[in-house]
């Protein structure tokens, strides 16, 4: 082989050759992984901000922390299968396992009234992919996108004297996000229902449903209650009294939702949760859920799962609606993080979801 | 002068062909795991068939390569440099096959669907579900993704060492059919 002799400069030359390159990939790779760009906002800066606003962590999921597992099945009307493929809206006795929850990124929360409530539900079919949803019960979502998301979590940030979000970043977050308002203010009117059991939870999220034949309908969902509903007095009755209720009613009788889409008409705001869809759309029941038992979530089949809106089954895909992308990334990280964890016992505790019939097997 | 052997041109392709996917998939991969829209899914839905897509190339790739014999590395290279090459190739044979069994994996430990192709075709689990596993093997995912960026970035290095600094047969071997000096 021959040796070929170069100036020193030339000598420099080569050696910076060998360098440009996998100094051009590695700065790349920091542009990519989001550290030239501290605006970005990435997963790991949504996490940081859940923990300042009061996020507990711990094993526990970074928000809708408190909450209990549920059972049942979903049977479908067929009213939807013309509207989508999914196996779910064709099938009966689908299984279904399921999570009522606080939206309280605290785990030990007080039952409060006032607080977001949560349904979510994974859905399984013995012969198809299953799907996941996880459903609020506010009418609509006053974020718009991720940076919304990031700037609202961020304004709940609790001021280490009073342990509560400062209301001056609260107000100026108001202030510089107008376009929430309207869909602040929707919320803020909605009438409360008593408990979990009679209240409505919202998709809030827009999704596709394809057809058979490839036609995609926008829709939103909701789990709409076949339990009368009765308004919230406004007080709350000892730190559990809403799952203490919940557990009570499934005892009691099975509790059962009518799911009930609503196809966007021509001015509704797919790819915008904060707007609110026309009064005269059209609504379709697909079926209904029927809930007969509850668990604690400790060793509860809902806790080793996040219901991830973006796990959808053939037949149902995702809109263009910006925050259900941040939710899917989120609710990975979350789920990574917390599943490393060592977590602490359940504010309900598997003591408090037993049957009546088996307490009172186990006293005698 | 004697030509100098290359890999045969199965090897290269293979090489060239793994060489774009595989920094791809590290880009793909770093990228949407910081960010949260507005092409975060649509990445990871790619990043999943492109892994997997990998994993069976590279099993093939090293099917072969046990097969057949490379070209040897130039006579005058200092042992402890044909021991870094020989260590090195192998931790990337080893990480192009772990990395993707490891996000296969770590997603059947989640309890999630694995969509391979739109939302009908899914890859079957290969762990059972258990969410600790889950939790680390989606950290091991990360910190065995770093070790090959860096592994790629030391090994792309040696190569422009060979044909820019010492100037032998070994950058050709890969780039060339033929070579003679
Ligand atoms: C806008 C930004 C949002 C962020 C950053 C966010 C974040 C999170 C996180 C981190 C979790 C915990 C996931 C886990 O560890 O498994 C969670 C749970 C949940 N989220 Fe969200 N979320 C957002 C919006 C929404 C919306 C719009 C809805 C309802 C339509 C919603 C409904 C739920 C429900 C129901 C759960 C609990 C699921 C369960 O019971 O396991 N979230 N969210
Ligand atoms: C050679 C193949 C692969 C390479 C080079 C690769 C690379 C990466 C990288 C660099 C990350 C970001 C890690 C971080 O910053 O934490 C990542 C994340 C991830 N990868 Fe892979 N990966 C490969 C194969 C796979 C496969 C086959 C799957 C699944 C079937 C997969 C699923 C994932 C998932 C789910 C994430 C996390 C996304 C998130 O956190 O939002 N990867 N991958
Ligand atoms: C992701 C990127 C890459 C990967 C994973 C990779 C992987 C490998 C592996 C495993 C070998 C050993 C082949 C064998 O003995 O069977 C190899 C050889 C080689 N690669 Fe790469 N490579 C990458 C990128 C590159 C780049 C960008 C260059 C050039 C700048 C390069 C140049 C070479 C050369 C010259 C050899 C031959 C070494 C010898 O003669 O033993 N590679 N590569």
């Amino acid at each position: 082989m021959a040796e070929k002799s170069t100036g020193p400069s030339g000598s420099a030359l080569r050696w910076l050759g060998v360098a440009v390159a996998p100094a051009a990939l590695a700065l790349g790779f920091l542009w990519a992984g989001g550290w030239l760009s501290p605006h970005r906002v990435t997963q790991n800066r949504l996490m940081g901000e859940l923990h300042k606003a009061g996020s507990y962590g711990h094993g526990f999921r970074r928000a809708h922390s408190k909450g209990v597992c549920v059972t049942g099945r979903f049977d479908a009307s067929g009213a939807a299968a013309s509207l989508s493929n999914a196996a779910i809206f064709q099938e009966h006795s689908v299984p279904v396992v399921g999570r009522f929850a606080l939206g309280a990124g605290q785990p030990y929360v007080t039952d409060n009234p006032a607080t977001v409530r949560s349904m979510a539900l994974r859905l399984m079919p013995t012969d198809a992919p299953e799907w996941r949803t996880a459903m609020n019960n506010p009418p609509v979502l006053p974020l718009r996108d991720a940076q919304d998301a990031s700037d609202f979590f961020a304004s709940q940030r609790l001021d280490p004297e009073t342990g509560k979000p400062d209301p001056a970043r609260v107000k100026a977050f108001g202030a510089t996000h107008p376009w929430l308002q309207a869909a602040a203010d929707k919320n803020a009117r909605r009438v409360i229902s008593s408990g979990f059991a009679d209240d409505t939870y919202h998709s809030l999220n827009s999704f596709l449903l394809v057809a058979e034949n490839g036609t995609k309908t926008a829709v939103r969902w909701a789990m709409v209650p076949m339990q009368p509903m009765a308004p919230s007095d406004g007080k709350g009755e000892g730190r559990d009294y809403l799952f203490q209720k919940l557990i009570a009613d499934i005892h009691d009788h099975p509790l059962q939702w009518r799911m009930v889409m609503t196809v966007a008409g021509p001015h509704d705001a797919v790819n915008d949760p904060s707007q609110t869809w026309a009064q005269e759309d059209r609504t379709i029941d697909a079926g209904t859920l029927t809930l007969n038992t509850v668990e604690s979530e400790e060793d509860g089949p809902c806790t080793g799962l996040t219901f991830d809106p973006l796990v959808l089954p053939p037949g149902i895909v995702a809109s263009n609606d910006p925050i259900l992308q941040l939710r899917s990334a989120a609710y990975m990280r979350s789920f990574a993080l917390r599943s490393g964890e060592k977590r602490g016992s359940s504010a309900i505790t598997p003591a408090m979801t037993q049957t009546p019939e088996s307490e009172s097997g186990k006293k005698s | 002068m004697n030509p100098a052997p290359s890999f045969s041109p199965l090897a290269r392709v293979l090489h060239w062909l793994m060489a774009v996917m595989i920094l791809s998939m590290l880009f793909i991969g770093i990228f949407m795991a910081s960010s949260v829209g507005p092409n975060y899914h649509r990445l990871v839905t790619l990043h999943r068939p492109l892994g997997i897509a990998i994993l069976v190339l590279a099993l093939l790739r090293l099917t072969y390569r046990l097969r057949s014999s490379p070209p040897p590395l130039p006579n005058d290279l200092p042992a402890v440099m044909k021991l870094a090459a020989k260590v090195s190739h192998i931790l990337l044979y080893v990480l192009m096959i772990a990395l993707p069994l490891v996000g296969w994996g770590m997603l059947s430990a989640g309890g999630y669907p694995i969509p391979l192709w739109g939302n009908s075709v899914l890859l079957p689990p290969i762990l059972p579900h258990n969410p600790t596993v889950w939790s680390w093997l989606r950290y091991a995912h990360t910190v065995l993704a770093f070790t090959l960026f860096g592994l790629v970035l030391a090994h792309i290095s040696a190569a422009l060492f060979h044909g820019l600094i010492r100037r032998d047969t070994v950058l050709q071997s890969m780039t060339h059919t033929k070579t003679s000096l």
